[in-house]
């Protein structure tokens, strides 16, 4: 298991030069073409603005105004997590011709969907912060520097949800459209559209055991509410965690890795 | 010093059954079966204890029919799937060419596609930046590299592919029958490339069906038939245990349909004898019950080298006692075309009766006809041509020679040269 990590880490610039053909390859014969990085999470937000401000304007949390920049801070992260998920349930299958036919660690090949999300992320933050810029949402400075240990924490836990998920789907078909819908429901227990305190007291524990709320909560709390970070604790608890799902991650992939090329 | 140890190697393939088939998620979870199924239950065993070495600095040609396993042993010596049993050693970098091209993409430019590929086959950039304009003049597509490769036709691919795989420059190559894709200046400049990497002591390891290419360019052959070596060594000598082989699995074919000749019906004789399908008819008063071919060996076959001893046997049954009686054959290519008729009165027979039984042994000292599989005609009749029993082509055998000539016959030859022409490599 050593010895491949240590190969996967000589592929280093295979996996930079993929993520790059990823996003390059993406938008080619698309009018807008990289524009969508940006276009994307836009619509999305309008939709929940919509919802929120037209549709069921009482179900907004009290206090958090403007909420459509409250809502856009869960949702650009979630946005990287799902399509990330997503799209490495069927990047081995869909690769398969590489994992079949050239010797290649087939790890390579979630790992940069994971990482071609984290870039259409990091595409989604000016948006973002010219929005907090637009409604003059107070920052404090200090918090920021938060910001990328909770991305990192975020990569971590990602990259090694999607070392399973790619491993299982080759085997699993299923794991496809159960994620789907794993992810529908994981979207909404988390507090994106909704903040954590309106919750109900007995449903916040059960959260609490989602790792994606204390990432979403760590997002708002560094990038829309004032005030000090106060949910540290809680990201290093699941930044460890996200470490041993990772690690388990990588140990189900290369525990599966010699039935892929049959599997696929 | 070897660069290849392969040792008692076996690969068992999980086969799906139906049931298997259908095993999802759900099932394997209900069933608790999640580790079985994915433990080769109904396996297929497609290497069974394959044990060889490959010397550095030669080539080695693998042969075999197909589904004999030649390629699940490249992608094991290439490390893409791991042997169940067994060891593989491979000394020094690896390139296969097994499928060319896999994993470009086809939204992107060739030049990015060279880069991404050979980072795949383990170049860093800078060595494949040095190797830049040698790729793609190698492939031929100066004027295309910027292009997409989804504008590419399949051979600009296939070059390309190719290009990228032999610039790795591998201590050890492994090519699956991929030679056969490129037009033939393409072909030529692969072979000149092999033969630069043996120059400069690389090992090459190339699965074929062309056996010429193994004769021309491996140090040794190696034969996979069901999973198992059959025969490995020097290339003449595997190649012609393959051939035998080969042979024999084409003589059993042609044993087989003799069962099926059309029952003994008597049917009309047709209106041209030169235009008539295979069939048989005759008024049946006298009947030819057998046909054998029997080799130079004495022994009955249907396959026969090119100059070989032929004799043609056949058993001949009279109902009552025939004064006029005329036998002949014929030698049909499979194209219908005849390629030698005669019978006991062209040739002179001034007379011909027949009482009981008897046989007619028909010998060619030199079946000289070009390789090829060829129909035989035999008759029983009277005189004046109406048959007793004539079969019109039910008869098969096959003419096997090393020599691949044009044409159907071949009169035994020589070749003479004088004066400033220079030969060589006849036999």
């Amino acid at each position: 298991m050593l010895a491949n990590f240590r190969q996967l880490l000589r592929y280093r610039p295979l996996v930079l030069s993929l993520v790059s053909r990823e996003l390059s390859a993406r938008y080619r014969g698309s009018v807008l073409g990289f524009f969508w990085s940006f276009v994307n999470p836009l619509l999305l937000l309008l939709i929940y603005t919509f919802v929120f401000t037209a549709v069921l304007p009482g179900a907004r949390g009290s206090g958090l105004e403007p909420f459509s920049v409250f809502m856009f801070c869960g949702i650009l992260p979630w946005t990287w997590f799902s399509s990330s998920l997503l799209e490495s349930s069927t990047v081995l299958v869909s690769g398969g011709n590489l994992i079949k036919k050239v010797l290649f660690p087939a790890e390579v090949l979630p790992i940069v969907s994971v990482l071609a999300g984290l870039v259409h992320f990091c595409f989604g933050l000016p948006i973002l912060a010219a929005f907090l810029v637009y409604y003059r949402v107070p920052l404090v400075p200090s918090d920021l520097l938060w910001l990328p240990l909770i991305v990192l924490i975020q990569l971590v836990l990602t990259t090694g949800i999607a070392l399973i998920v790619s491993a299982l789907t080759v085997h699993f078909r299923d794991v496809r459209d159960l994620l789907a819908n794993l992810l529908t429901f994981w979207f909404f227990a988390t507090p994106i559209i909704y903040p954590l305190s309106q919750a109900p007291p007995r449903l916040q524990f059960a959260l609490g055991l989602n790792p994606f709320t204390h990432l979403a909560v760590s997002y708002q709390e560094v990038l829309f509410r004032a005030g000090p970070f106060t949910a540290w604790p809680r990201l290093l608890a699941v930044g460890g965690a996200s470490l041993v799902v990772c690690w388990v991650g990588y140990w189900v992939f290369d525990r599966l890795r010699d039935t892929l090329a049959e599997g696929i | 010093m070897n660069a290849i140890e392969v040792r008692e190697v076996r690969k068992l393939y999980r086969r799906y059954s139906g049931r298997r088939q259908f095993a999802t998620l759900k099932s394997a979870f209900l069933r608790g079966s999640v580790l079985r199924d994915l433990r080769p239950d109904e396996a297929f065993e497609a290497l069974k204890n394959v044990s060889f070495d490959v010397p550095v600095g030669t080539t080695l040609g693998i042969i075999g029919c197909n589904g004999s396993g030649k390629s699940t042993l490249l992608k094991l010596i290439a490390g893409i799937g791991k042997p169940t049993a067994g060891t593989i050693s491979v000394a020094g970098r690896v390139s296969a060419l097994i499928e060319l091209g896999a994993g470009f993409h086809p939204e992107i430019s060739g030049r990015e596609n060279v880069y991404i590929n050979g980072m795949m086959l383990g170049l860093t950039k800078r060595e494949i930046a040095k190797r830049f304009d040698e790729i793609v003049s190698f492939a031929g597509l100066e004027d295309f590299i910027e292009a997409p490769v989804k504008t590419y036709s399949s051979g600009m691919y296939v070059r390309l592919g190719f290009a990228v795989a032999i610039n790795v420059e591998p201590d050890v190559l492994l090519v699956d029958e991929v030679l056969a894709v490129g037009d033939e200046a393409f072909t030529h400049k692969c072979l000149d490339r092999f033969a630069e990497l043996r120059r400069l002591g690389r090992t090459v390891v190339l699965v074929t069906h062309s056996l010429d290419l193994v004769t021309r360019f491996c140090d040794s052959a190696l034969w996979i038939d069901g999973g198992t070596v059959r025969a490995q060594g020097d290339p003449k000598r595997v190649i012609d245990a393959y051939l035998m082989d080969v042979a024999e699995g084409e003589n059993e074919a042609l044993e087989r349909p003799k069962s099926q000749r059309p029952a003994p019906g008597s049917q009309d004789a047709p209106a041209d004898m030169f235009q008539a399908a295979e069939g048989r008819w005759g008024s049946r008063e006298a009947e030819i019950t057998g046909v054998t071919f029997i080799g130079a060996g004495g022994s009955s076959t249907h396959l026969f080298q090119s100059g070989e001893a032929m004799e043609i046997r056949l058993q001949i049954r009279a109902r009552q006692p025939l004064p006029d009686v005329v036998i002949g054959v014929g030698i049909f290519s499979l194209e219908g075309v005849c390629c030698y008729g005669t019978n006991t009165q062209i040739e002179g027979a001034t007379g011909g009766a027949l009482s009981g039984e008897g046989e007619v042994r028909f010998s060619i000292d030199r079946l000289d006809l070009v390789e090829g599989t060829y129909k035989l005609d035999v008759a029983v009749h009277r005189e004046n041509g109406v048959p007793y029993d004539y079969h019109r082509l039910l008869h098969t055998f096959r003419v096997t020679s090393r020599v691949k000539e044009a044409g159907i016959y071949r009169p035994p030859h020589r070749w003479t040269f004088s004066g400033g022409i220079r030969v060589s490599g006849l036999p």
